[in-house]
Order: C-alpha cells, then sequence, then structure tokens
C-alpha cells in the first residue's frame, strides 16, 4: 500500500539526511528513479516551489513529493514521517542536554563551536543573496533595511512584510 | 505554564514567516523565542543550531523541537514541531492542489523579491546581534575567521565545520573579555 511505502521512505529521509533541507534532494532523486510517485523533472520544480514558499525548504519537498505521491494523504504521510526520526533523536538529547547542563567540559565545547555556527548562518545568508541581491537597487534596500534593524529593533516578522511591500513597489 | 496552543500557535506564526530555509528562520526564532517570550537564551539557540547540523532531520524542525522540549517535555516538542510544519504542509497542499500558476505569477515574484533582501539583513544583523553577546576571546576571532576561510574558500560541510570547531574548545581561552 502506497501510505505505508511513503511512510516508510521519508522515515529513512528523515533518519539519514542529516544537514538540513536541501540535503534530502539526493534522497528525494532516488526514489523519482525507484517508483513512478514523480520525475527528475518535477522534482526541479518542487525545489523551486519549496524555495519561494513559506517554511522549511525539506518540510516543503517532503509535503510536495508526498502530494505527488498519492494527494492530501501522501503529503501527511511522507511529511510526518519526515519529522518522526528528529523528533525521537531531539527527545533523546535533550534528555542528555539536561543531565549534563552543569558538565564543564559539554559546555565549553559548546562554546567552542558557537563562532562556527555563526560563521555558518552568515554563509547561508552568502547564499541566498547570491540570487537576491543583484544590482544597486536591491543592494541599496538591503543596507537601508540592515541599518533600520540595527538602529530600529522591530520583530522580524514586520521586517518581512514591509520588504515583501517593497518588493511589489519596485518591482524586484 | 506556557500552553500548548501557544507553542503550536507560536512557531506556526515562525512557519508562516520562514522563507528560504533553516538559518533563514534564526532571525525569527531569536526574535519570538529569545527577545519576545524568553523561552530560551541565545546560547541554548546556537548550541541547538550546532546540534541540529549533526544530527538527523530539517535543522529549523530540530530547532522547534528542543524549544518545545524544554518548555513543556514531550507534549511541547510534539506541540512546536505541528506547529512549526502546519504552514508548509497546508501552502504546498493549496499550491499542488489549485495553484499551478502560482509561481509565474508576476506579483508573487516581486514580494518574494522583497522578502529575500529581507532573509540577508535579517540574517547580517541576527549574527551581528550574537557577535556583540557571544564572541568573548580570541579563540572565538580564530574559531570565526577559520570557519569562514573553509566555508567560503574550500566549500567544507557544514558537519565537518561543526566537528571541528568542538576540537577548539581544548584550545585554552586567552584573552577573555568576561571570566
Amino acid at each position: 500500500m502506497i501510505y505505508v511505502l511513503l511512510c516508510r521512505e521519508f522515515f529513512k529521509i528523515g533518519l539519514f539526511a542529516v544537514g538540513g533541507g536541501l540535503v534530502t534532494v539526493p534522497f528525494l532523486f532516488d526514489l523519482s528513479e525507484t517508483y513512478e510517485w514523480f520525475s527528475a523533472t518535477e522534482l526541479a520544480d518542487m525545489i523551486a516551489v519549496s524555495q519561494s514558499t513559506p517554511g522549511p525548504i525539506g518540510i516543503n519537498m517532503a509535503t510536495y513529493a508526498g502530494f505527488q505521491a498519492a494527494g492530501i494523504g501522501g503529503a501527511l504521510a511522507a511529511t510526518l514521517s519526515e519529522v518522526l526520526p528528529s523528533m525521537i533523536v531531539v527527545y533523546f538529547i535533550s534528555h542528555l542536554l539536561n543531565k549534563w547542563a552543569e558538565n564543564r567540559y559539554v559546555n565549553s565545547i559548546f562554546s567552542g563551536i558557537r563562532p562556527a555556527v555563526m560563521a555558518l548562518i552568515l554563509f547561508a545568508g552568502w547564499d541566498i543573496a547570491k540570487t537576491s541581491i543583484t544590482d544597486i537597487k536591491t543592494l541599496a534596500i538591503l543596507l537601508v533595511l540592515t541599518l533600520l534593524m540595527h538602529f530600529y529593533k522591530k520583530n522580524a516578522i514586520f521586517y518581512i512584510v514591509i520588504s515583501a511591500i517593497i518588493g511589489l513597489l519596485c518591482k524586484l | 505554564m506556557i500552553s500548548l496552543l501557544k507553542i503550536f500557535i507560536t512557531f506556526f506564526k515562525m512557519g508562516v514567516f520562514t522563507f528560504g530555509g533553516g538559518y533563514a528562520m534564526l532571525p525569527i526564532l531569536k526574535s519570538e523565542a529569545v527577545d519576545k517570550y524568553k523561552w530560551v537564551s541565545e546560547e541554548d539557540l546556537l548550541n541547538y543550531y550546532s546540534i541540529g547540523q549533526c544530527t538527523p532531520g530539517i535543522i529549523a524542525v530540530n530547532a522547534a523541537s528542543f524549544i518545545g522540549y524544554k518548555l513543556r517535555r514531550i507534549p511541547g516538542l510534539i506541540a512546536a514541531t505541528l506547529g512549526v510544519i502546519a504552514p508548509s504542509v497546508i501552502i504546498i497542499i493549496l499550491i499542488a492542489l489549485l495553484l499551478r500558476q502560482y509561481m509565474d505569477n508576476q506579483y508573487m515574484q516581486y514580494a518574494f523579491g522583497g522578502i529575500r533582501v529581507c532573509v540577508v539583513a535579517l540574517i547580517i544583523n541576527t549574527v551581528a546581534d550574537m557577535w556583540r553577546k557571544g564572541v568573548k576571546n580570541v579563540r572565538d576571532y580564530i574559531v570565526f575567521a577559520v570557519a569562514v576561510i573553509l566555508l567560503f574558500a574550500f566549500d567544507l560541510s557544514a558537519i565537518l565545520i561543526v566537528l571541528l570547531a568542538s576540537g577548539a574548545s581544548f584550545i585554552p581561552n586567552i584573552g577573555s573579555k568576561k571570566p
């Protein structure tokens, strides 16, 4: 039955895709070759849609792929199965974190990693910048937004809504 | 005690406004879960991202699960996870069902053009903010600089970066600003 198959395949992806949303792409590509659910071309469309709609990319793709395979039920089965492994893993790690919260070595390892994670986040920003900062106009908007955020602290959602309106007005 | 519905709704809201993947969600997580509700600290959030990078699953979902667990144990974990994935599921199903032309809609593209610029600005701002509070000594500067070089020049994978950086904790702290 297709739902059982979907659950099994997406549970596997959730378990083995280490490192975030786009890491699931090669796994989905394998699915497109093994099953008749969606083609490799459709997969390319899915990636495009997933990147320009709200939500984590990995989740968007699981929903889209599940939907292509078996409609709304398939979308739910694929998405829930994909997040199940990480929920279980996070549960166990949270447990350990509570136990080791006061451990000197654990804390020192985390404080060593933190600057590296900041670099990773910046790098992710750079990746997005490559496709969005394409001319003087977008660069100017980036500068204005960055300065506004720096001097006029507001909630992130406020700026996202404002910039969607800017995008419409300036035809970005 | 924070209600499960509150957790679900807050993460649902974050899911709606996350564009461009897990890292793009960090500024929103920081502004909602750290600054507004004070559910977790900034250090906690960065720790979750370090762990999320090396464990299975989608990073944004992992971060949500960690915060949910911290608030209300297993029910909280489930509420946060379902909250953060629900908007995706609803929006993608709607698109697949009836909005196939959605991708080509010119106005949608304009709005997304603006949002993508905003996400870059949000990321710059969040990192700058965390930098001011979190980078305390020479070792931190070195780890950051080495990570930037490895990422930009050598395109090293994120998991390797986190694993290498964990080794840096064995370098003694020098020039600490804070004890």
